[in-house]
């Protein structure tokens, strides 16, 4: 698809679906063994090719469509989740080759087609995609399934062409040996014969005391690492077709507003600009490559109807929320009494947090490439929840979703960003493409305004807490907390009259034995799209919950770690992250000194447990500083921990960035941040010493793409509060968008001088 | 207009307007992709190139100015400064998405030439441009180091 493309397959295509052929179709040919298989879903109608269209499809149903071995010997994994920093293209390939016991150097990875009968989130019921961290979760049974089939037909094959006993057969590395003959081969030599065996139904897996790599230090090698360090790994912006078109959308102002009327005269002058086009999104500039497409953007004139739409600032919200949480919402979880026990408590505590609008800002903004014609769709973008973007998109063309083909790429970070109920971005691809008609595959993108501007935030919460303390002790606990539903209204949301349970999950069942307590909300409508960010209710839940804690505690005379270890009576995973973080921050107390405090946190998001213990000062701008974190993780039995590590790394530094600068505000119901000038990301001087300890644990895996990132917040401003600051009540921490006056960014001026000076 | 510019060590002719920035002719005209597209106001450092060896933000040098001035993209930069940056980025496994890091291995190749040990605050300097989403920032600050160590 690509012209320019390092990849011989993809150069070999040029129109995957006039010839009927895809990337994996290509592939088929070359493949022996196929456990399963994933198909183009042309095939069928299109008549392809018999030798790439036969036997090996009626295998797609079966269970396992994951594991590919060539005659070469080599191993392809098809990972049903999306790639985008997280490690799933190693992780899943990681199960399969723990169980075929095959050699690291031989595994490869795919990411699979859209296709949700064979690539379901076993999570998520009948549906492809990636969410929740759950992509080792849902998937840890299901791939080393497939590679223990995988590797039973093999050594089948070799017992009947060695005409020796299995059981006498072993595996180890990748090579198939049998002791007593002396015989041995690779995988890619039986690869053949297993292809005419029937797969067995049920397979042994392996105990957890005969893995090879599953948890093992440094035994697999992230599998797209090479790749991104010389520019020749593929995402969606990097496609480039013959007649293709590239697509900026001007949207409105306002969340909601439609447009009304276009003068595009300006736009049309502009050179390589050859269209533009209303869709129910904004208006859509069409031109040969992506500069006229955003320069001409600028000089449309455009009436937007904006009837309806949400014209209140951010401001102006939060504080009618503020006055809601006055009154207590729906209960979603009580036991005790709070108003009783508050009644007789020797101190009474109260706090009240706020939570700003969160962009996700992912490296690369949204974009996808679309071709198609009257029989069928073709794309290939960074989709998270394909089943829901082939519904959407066939919907727009009136094609069933079978008839749209989504190959999903490498994606340039998500945070949550590109998992879309409303398949939105997907929606306006397809009209996009579809109103500019066949002839031209388009490509569309989003700049970074469109990004940072565009709404599907995080949403603004706040969270009403009252605490009473006793005896030194926390007897009663009531927290209030208004928001907006991500979900509501959407195929993902609760029904009606029912808690959204997205916007107290963390707040509902806390870590401590509290005798009075009681959890309630208040669901408010505002008229902004938001969405999943990364670690959802727990970006607001963790830091109001473990901010107020500390404060309670602080309140009670009690140490912060100690205090807290008193009240988990019953949550042996929290204590043992907790004691974990504490020893390896050689913890003894908040220890002030140096004009350095230390603060702690502890929060389970998607069944992962963390503990950190940030040390923090504050810096001479005011703002807090953060030196040092430490971390410890439980998710269960780890699979790569190198990947657990990364993602604890990068959940600190990512939820670092917004707790101390993220806000996207609105004024009149217009967003007032554009771009990473005003939306202040974290940079590389910004970034503390991150330490990480793995809890050893033989529980289920469960996911760590998001829950590094909650305890981050409260352990700074926990630190904070120690150092005499108030632990900040409205995030972000910091207000200032003073972003960075880098060497860098003076060698930019220099060299543009430089270059004038030359001109002249 | 049409605009002769060197990269990659060859002479290319384009046909573009002259307001077209340098990271828009790299992508769309010369089809050189690793160099990517994040902000186009030069305060993320995606697009970041080499022009005569310094490091440049190409969103922002619009073709017109280029002049005769030598460009390096990703693809083409060579040497054993990037050899020993690609080298410990795989070593240090610093990429997540890995979007933003055609612009992080050209802005740490760049600092290496100038600086053979650079300092943690040197490394911030040269290095707090680039933003990384992933926040990958404490293994890039121990690959430049290893790069650097490698080097001699």
């Amino acid at each position: 698809m690509t012209e320019q493309s390092n990849d011989p397959i993809d150069r070999q295509i040029d129109h995957p679906i006039s010839q009927g052929l895809s990337r994996r179709s290509l592939l088929k040919g070359s493949v022996g063994l196929v456990i399963g298989l994933s198909i183009n879903p042309f095939a069928g109608r299109r008549a392809l090719a018999a030798s790439t269209a036969t036997a090996s499809e009626s295998a797609t149903f079966a269970p396992n469509a994951f594991v590919r071995v060539a005659p070469d010997g080599i191993v392809t994994v098809m990972v049903k989740h999306i790639e985008f920093g997280q490690g799933p293209l190693t992780g899943l390939t990681t199960l399969v080759a723990e169980e075929m016991d095959a050699d690291w150097s031989q595994m490869r990875g795919e990411l699979a087609p859209a296709n949700a009968e064979l690539y379901a989130n076993l999570n998520f019921g009948k549906l492809q995609g990636t969410g929740g961290s759950s992509s080792i979760a849902n998937s840890y049974e299901q791939m080393r399934r497939a590679g223990a089939t995988a590797k039973a037909l093999l050594v089948q094959a070799a017992a009947n062409q060695w005409q020796v006993p299995v059981n006498q057969i072993t595996v180890s590395k990748g090579v198939i040996s049998h002791a007593a003959s002396g015989k041995t081969a690779g995988f890619g030599e039986f690869a053949t014969a297993a292809a005419a065996l029937p797969a067995p139904t049920d397979v042994t897996l392996k105990s957890a005391t005969d893995f090879q790599l599953i948890g093992k230090n440094n035994s697999t090698k992230r599998l797209d690492v090479p790749a991104k360090t010389d520019g020749s790994a593929i995402f969606t912006l990097d496609l480039h077709e013959p007649d293709m078109l590239t697509v900026v959308v001007a949207h409105p102002p306002r969340f909601g507003a439609k447009a009304v009327s276009v003068d595009s005269k300006a736009a049309l002058a502009v050179k390589g600009v050859v269209a533009v086009k209303t869709i129910s999104s904004g208006v859509a500039v069409y031109a040969t490559s992506s500069w006229p497409a955003i320069k001409a953007r600028k000089l449309l004139k455009i009436k937007w109807d904006e009837s309806g739409v949400e014209t209140r600032s951010s401001d102006e919200i939060l504080n009618s929320f503020q006055q809601i949480a006055q009154k207590q919402g729906q209960v979603a979880a009580e036991h005790g009494n709070v108003a009783t026990a508050m009644s007789s408590v020797d101190h009474h505590v109260q706090a009240e947090y706020s939570f700003p609008f969160l962009a996700h800002a992912p490296m690369e903004p949204l974009d996808g490439v679309l071709r198609w014609d009257q029989q069928g769709v073709y794309v290939k973008m960074g989709s998270q929840i394909p089943t829901l973007d082939q519904g959407a998109i066939g919907k727009v063309f009136g094609f069933t979703p079978d008839k749209v083909q989504i190959d999903t790429l490498l994606a340039g970070g998500s945070f949550g960003r590109r998992a879309q109920p409303d398949a939105h971005f997907a929606v306006e691809l397809a009209e996009v493409a579809k109103a500019i008609g066949p002839k031209h595959p388009v490509k569309l993108m989003w700049t970074r305004e469109d990004d940072i501007s565009g709404g599907y935030y995080r949403p603004l919460v706040m969270h009403r807490l009252s605490g009473g303390i006793k005896d030194g002790k926390i007897v009663a606990w009531s927290n209030t907390v208004v928001g907006q539903s991500i979900v509501r209204g959407t195929p993902m949301g609760p029904p009606a009259g029912k808690i959204d349970e997205q916007l107290v999950e963390g707040a509902t069942e806390l870590p401590y034995a509290i005798d009075n307590f009681r959890c309630d909300v208040h669901e408010e409508k505002v008229g902004v799209p938001t969405l999943w960010w990364r670690s959802v209710g727990a970006t607001h839940t963790g830091y109001a919950v473990e901010c107020f804690v500390d404060q309670l505690l602080t309140t009670a005379e009690q140490d912060p770690v100690k205090g807290r270890l008193a009240m988990m009576t019953e949550e042996p995973r929290y204590v043992g992250v907790l004691k974990a973080v504490a020893d390896l921050a050689n913890w003894t107390g908040p220890q002030v000194s140096n004009g350095r405090a230390r603060g702690v946190a502890v929060v389970k998001s998607f069944g992962t447990y963390v503990a950190q213990i940030a040390e923090v000062s504050i810096n001479e701008q005011g703002e807090p500083q953060v030196h040092q974190v430490w971390c410890a993780v439980d998710c269960g039995q780890v699979v790569n921990p190198d990947i657990v590590k990364t993602q604890m790394e990068g959940g600190i530094g990512y939820g670092i960035g917004h707790i101390l600068f993220g806000s996207v505000d609105m004024q009149d119901g217009k967003i007032v941040q554009q771009n990473f000038d005003q939306y202040r990301s974290l940079r590389i001087h910004e970034m503390p010493e991150v330490h990480v300890v793995l809890v050893d644990s033989t529980a289920k895996p469960s996911g760590v793409g998001e829950p590094g990132l909650p305890p981050i917040g409260p352990a700074i401003a926990n630190a904070m509060a120690r150092l005499g600051q108030p632990r900040p009540v409205k995030l972000p921490m910091v207000q200032s968008v003073l972003a960075y006056t880098s060497a860098a960014q003076d060698s930019q001026s220099a060299a543009v001088q430089m270059t004038q000076e030359s001109q002249a | 207009m049409k605009y002769a510019i060197n990269v990659n060590g060859k002479v290319r002719e384009v046909d573009v307007d002259a307001d077209t920035p340098l990271l828009w002719v790299i992508r769309d005209e010369l089809k050189l992709t690793g160099t990517k597209f994040g902000c186009g106001i030069a305060q993320c450092g995606a697009c970041t190139v080499h022009m005569d060896g310094q490091t440049l933000r190409s969103c922002s040098l619009p073709v017109s100015a280029v002049g005769k001035h030598r460009i390096t993209t990703i693809e083409a930069v060579d040497g054993a400064e990037a050899k020993a940056v690609q080298a410990a980025w795989i070593a240090h496994e610093v990429p997540q998405c890995g979007y933003c890091q055609s612009g992080q291995i050209m802005s740490a190749v760049a600092l290496l030439k100038e600086i053979k040990k650079p300092t943690d605050q040197e490394i911030d300097q040269a290095m707090n441009g680039n933003i990384c989403r992933c926040a990958t920032y404490q293994r890039i600050r121990a690959a430049i180091h290893d790069a650097a160590t490698q080097l001699g």
